[in-house]
């Protein structure tokens, strides 16, 4: 299934955000979204996960989804969402409750979601026991459970220090290998856009424009040897110096606010 | 001229010295123990003022004179008809007005049609003081018991209302769009999303609303009962039998201590993922 953005275009009151954007997702892929601060990186990823209606253009499926998928697009957020009242266990099982599955195939796939994300141990728990990157890793074991063809990320590493970014970001290489699950990611980090995209798609400042999409010709396990790192660091280099400019406008733009 | 400071005695820098610690206070903690000891001496103060004569008994009762009063009430079977009458007031008045101010509460925090309306309404409403209604509601319901229950529904309502829609309006957006984001439907968000996150500020209000119930139930009594610990108080008062009217005061102030306490186990329960 392709996720297809057509000429999306959103503004809030006067305020231009987006300015036709187009690009597709193919089944499978990973496309990162890169761009300075308040370039309508989240309101296009709300938009493409339709939870938020353009002002023009549209966010658009082509082909069919898994036939086992039970929410094709899924969000994993950069605050984790997870419902404060309920245990691990329970926020993973939550947008099953309402699905086609018996109690005994909800148990399996939560037991798989858990197992998948290293969570067994912690089901019980309830989210304030747990740090930041296991909030995270339950925000994802719930994204799982409902096996998404496309995850929408929006800068899930964020809040996150860095080791516990590190290891969530392997943890997201491994999910992510098989090619079953496609991926729009959004982030400020450009190390982790080069290390987990297939193409990146820089927006100007705002309205965001697509200024341009850069393709990442290596497989995300050549990207983990040593050889590779040259490769990644020109890489990020390049992608910096077509956001530097407008990143410093846009950082005094928000000063000026 | 001015004056210079005095010179700090010399010492030797070279000398390990520890960190002055500078974190203390603004963190006051339970304190249980000296509001059980302070609350003990100002007993044994009262009672030491009232058996050596200092204060006028019928101005103010020693505590034992009015623990007598109560046993007294207690063994005559008063307590309990004077009891039992307010307590199926506050009960009932209570739950009516927080049954419609949850429904119209929800309403305005998840309809903009009812937001609308009912905050008008609400908003001009809210600052009447309902004891002032009751003689339109004796009017209107008569003389028993339905214009004390409306008299007490109608304040418990108001906060419970605002309570809920206040509860509603600060559930994180974030999680209501998580549910939204996963296909959920309108009536498992409200029950699995905005209900249990709305609680806090409910529980919040109930705290508030009980404290509403017995304020109205012993003002309504006052006006136009024959039991009820409200008209039980006022009676007392008339036939200055200070011991009874502040017995009537201990059991009121008794009945506080148990909602507050009910609410707190509630708390503990529905609340325990705080």
């Amino acid at each position: 299934m392709d996720l297809i953005a057509h000429q999306i275009s959103h503004r809030f009151g006067a305020l231009d955000v987006l300015d036709r954007v187009s690009f597709t997702v193919a089944a499978g892929e990973v496309v990162a979204i890169v761009g300075p601060s308040g370039c309508g990186k989240s309101t296009l990823l709300s938009i493409l996960g339709g939870l938020l209606r353009p002002s023009d253009g549209a966010a658009e499926l082509r082909g069919a989804p898994p036939a086992d998928s039970l929410n094709p697009l899924t969000f994993v957020f950069q605050d984790f969402a997870l419902l404060p009242w309920c245990t691990v266990e329970e926020n993973i099982e939550f947008p099953l409750v309402h699905a086609a599955l018996d109690a005994a195939a909800r148990r399996a796939v939560v037991d798989e979601a858990l197992r998948r994300t290293g969570l067994s141990d912690f089901r019980g728990a309830y989210p304030k026991q747990l740090s930041g990157g296991m909030r995270q890793r339950v925000g994802i074991a719930r994204a799982l459970a409902v096996r998404p063809a496309i995850l929408l990320m929006d800068e899930p590493l964020s809040a996150l220090d860095s080791q516990t970014r590190e290891l969530l970001m392997e943890d997201f290489i491994r999910l992510l290998a098989d090619g079953t699950m496609g991926a729009v990611y959004i982030t400020h980090n450009l190390e982790e856009a080069v290390r987990l995209a297939d193409r990146v798609v820089v927006l100007s400042r705002r309205p965001g424009r697509i200024r341009e999409i850069v393709t990442i010709r290596m497989t995300r396990a050549e990207r983990g040897g040593i050889d590779a790192r040259g490769k990644l660091l020109s890489l990020q280099n390049q992608l910096w110096s077509l956001i530097r400019d407008e990143a410093i406008d846009a950082e005094r733009e928000v000063q000026h606010a | 001229m001015l004056e210079r400071a005095p010179q700090e005695t010399q010492r030797d820098e070279s000398t390990p010295r520890p960190v002055a610690f500078r974190g203390a206070g603004f963190m006051p903690g339970g304190g249980r123990a000296s509001g059980w000891i302070a609350l003990a001496l100002v007993l044994a103060l009262w009672q030491l003022a009232g058996s050596a004569g200092w204060v006028n008994p019928l101005f103010l009762p020693a505590p034992s004179a009015i623990a007598v009063a109560m046993y007294k009430l207690a063994v005559s079977g008063a307590l309990w008809q004077h009891v039992a009458a307010s307590i199926v007031r506050i009960g009932s008045g209570w739950l009516i007005g927080t049954l419609l101010g949850v429904i119209v509460g929800l309403g305005i925090g998840l309809s903009t049609l009812v937001r609308g309306v009912g905050m008008t309404f609400i908003s001009a409403l809210f600052p009447i003081p309902k004891i002032a209604l009751l003689p339109l509601l004796i009017l209107w319901l008569g003389i028993g018991e339905e214009p004390k229950i409306a008299t007490i529904a109608l304040g418990v309502f108001f906060s419970t209302a605002i309570s809920v829609y206040s509860g509603v309006d600060a559930v994180p957006r974030n999680l209501i769009r998580m549910a939204q984001s996963f296909n959920v439907p309108f009536h498992a968000i409200v029950a699995r999303v905005i209900w249990p996150g709305a609680l806090p500020s409910i529980l919040a209000g109930f705290r508030i609303t009980a404290s509403v119930a017995l304020l109205l139930v012993v003002s309504a009594e006052m006006i136009g009962a024959q039991f009820g610990i409200g008209a039980f108080v006022l009676q007392a008062g008339n036939l200055m039998q200070t011991d009874q009217l502040l017995a009537g005061v201990v059991i009121l102030s008794l009945f506080g201590l148990a909602v507050g306490k009910a609410i707190n186990v509630l708390e503990a329960r529905l609340l325990h993922w705080r």
